[in-house]
């Protein structure tokens, strides 16, 4: 890997995002919307405060799933990812220039979401505030490499675009928001156990709830990044540069 | 022009099969330095295929390709090589020169050599423009210009002058000549015979072989045709009828 041309592929993928209004509002004012509809919807109960924090971690994970993997797939299909192999670039300069960049659009929308939660809705989490800010970004950076993974698997954009409800939902229904995850059926709380998304929330739980969170949390937000770490690495073995 | 030095190319019982699709079985050419080669065929003769062996992106069966004295796709080479896919594979929603930027960077190419590129591609007026809001020959510039950019030994051209107005497809083959004579190899590759006169070698490719690898001049010689379409259909019928 050549740190130079990692920064330059982070760059580039940060220009095109620029280049783009209409994402880039979208990138930022979805998550604040629908914490605002959350908080409104709860008005009154204690809801919005349990499910909140957690809530500010599913978001960027879904929507840089999103993003990644119709962003990546563009790649593959317009023919560039074929000349990006054929220059010096390497593929792990390739995957991290994407993590980097859509990390750094992570950063953005997670201060923006997080601030918004908390001084336009009252969100109020037992534990510190910038642990938030830090695990929504993780949770976005493993939305990212799932997205870079998943799009190998996409022939067109309609497809990789219902890879959101195919490998999203499913991690959604089994995080624990909905029912904790120790009061799922048995199965199910395995299956739980190895899905990303499950720690993702785990952490936010734990930061919603407890005063002193550093522990937990740092434990849960290492294995999101771990699996982050291993759908990079699987998704490399994807990019090839000879095909038939 | 030196002919002493080993050639650019050499192609060696090449063999790609595609599906059940021998799409090349076993073609053997050699590409000199420092000269204008075209390879020239119909389309589906195998000509994107066997450029796409030269550069090192396509899985083969058999055979060897050696690039500048490496096998091809070594990394040593991806500097050295520069290759424009047949559709313009550039980012759309970025300018002409953030494209370039960014290919510039990727190759090590100085500071100034996306400006000087962008001059050389003809794009001056429309530098700041996204490349989507740009025509499809301009498109096709941009991604030429991706590839020249970092001033590669060997050039890999997949019809680079499709769809584009004679003015600029004559511009585009003084520019070749231009860089061919500063050192530069390339191999241009068209379905349009008439484009033939404009090279210094040629290569007709049909159904994955080879017909002739020939001067322009020594092809008509050979065939006593009158132009390189004629020479090319004199082959056919030599081979069908041997």
């Amino acid at each position: 890997m050549n740190p130079r041309l990692t920064l330059a592929t982070a760059g580039r993928v940060l220009q095109q995002v620029r280049a783009d209004h209409r994402t880039l509002a979208l990138l930022i004012v979805v998550p604040c919307v629908l914490i605002g509809l959350l908080a409104w919807i709860y008005d009154g109960t204690p809801v919005f405060d349990r499910i909140g924090a957690p809530l500010l971690g599913v978001f960027p994970f879904v929507i840089m799933f999103l993003v990644t993997s119709v962003t990546t797939l563009r790649e593959r299909s317009s023919g560039t990812l074929e000349r990006l192999l054929s220059t010096p670039l390497g593929k792990g300069d390739f995957l991290a220039g994407y993590a980097l960049a859509f990390g750094a659009l992570a950063v953005v929308q997670a201060l923006v979401a997080t601030g918004f939660a908390i001084w336009v809705c009252g969100l109020d989490v037992a534990g510190p505030r910038w642990l938030l800010v830090v695990v929504a970004v993780v949770d976005a950076v493993l939305g990212t490499a799932t997205g870079l993974f998943v799009s190998a698997f996409a022939r067109t954009e309609f497809q990789a675009v219902q890879f959101m409800p195919a490998f999203v939902l499913p991690q959604f229904l089994l995080c624990g928001l909905l029912v904790p995850r120790d009061a799922l059926p048995r199965a199910l709380e395995l299956i739980s156990d190895v899905l990303p998304l499950s720690y993702a929330v785990d952490a936010m739980s734990t930061l919603t709830a407890e005063v002193d969170a550093a522990g937990d949390v740092g434990r849960d937000v290492a294995i999101v990044g771990a699996f982050a770490v291993a759908a990079i690495a699987l998704g490399s073995l994807t990019l090839r540069r000879r095909t038939t | 022009m030196m002919n002493n030095e080993p050639p650019a190319v050499v192609v060696d019982g090449l063999r790609v099969v595609r599906g059940s699709r021998e799409v090349l079985p076993g073609i053997s050419l050699s590409v000199p330095r420092g000269q204008v080669v075209g390879l020239l065929g119909p389309s589906g003769s195998g000509k994107t295929t066997l450029l796409r062996a030269i550069v090192g992106v396509q899985l083969v069966a058999g055979g060897t390709v050696t690039v500048l004295g490496e096998p091809a796709g070594s990394p040593g080479l991806r500097s050295r090589v520069g290759y424009a896919t047949q559709e313009a594979s550039v980012y759309g929603d970025l300018s002409v020169r953030a494209n370039l930027t960014y290919f510039a960077a990727l190759a090590g190419a100085p500071r100034d050599a996306v400006e000087r590129t962008i001059e050389t591609v003809d794009l001056t007026t429309d530098a700041d423009t996204p490349v989507d809001r740009l025509s499809g020959g301009q498109r096709s510039r941009v991604s030429l210009g991706a590839a020249l950019v970092g001033s590669p030994e060997l050039l890999v051209l997949d019809e680079p002058t499709v769809g584009l107005d004679p003015l600029l497809r004559r511009d585009l083959w003084a520019l070749f000549h231009r860089l061919a004579s500063d050192g530069t190899t390339l191999l241009v590759s068209s379905h349009v015979m008439d484009e033939a006169t404009r090279c210094n070698r040629l290569l007709l490719l049909r159904e994955g072989c080879l017909l002739a690898d020939d001067t322009p001049d020594g092809l008509l010689a050979r065939t006593g045709a009158r132009d390189a379409e004629h020479a090319f259909l004199a082959l056919i019928e030599n081979e069908v009828s041997a």
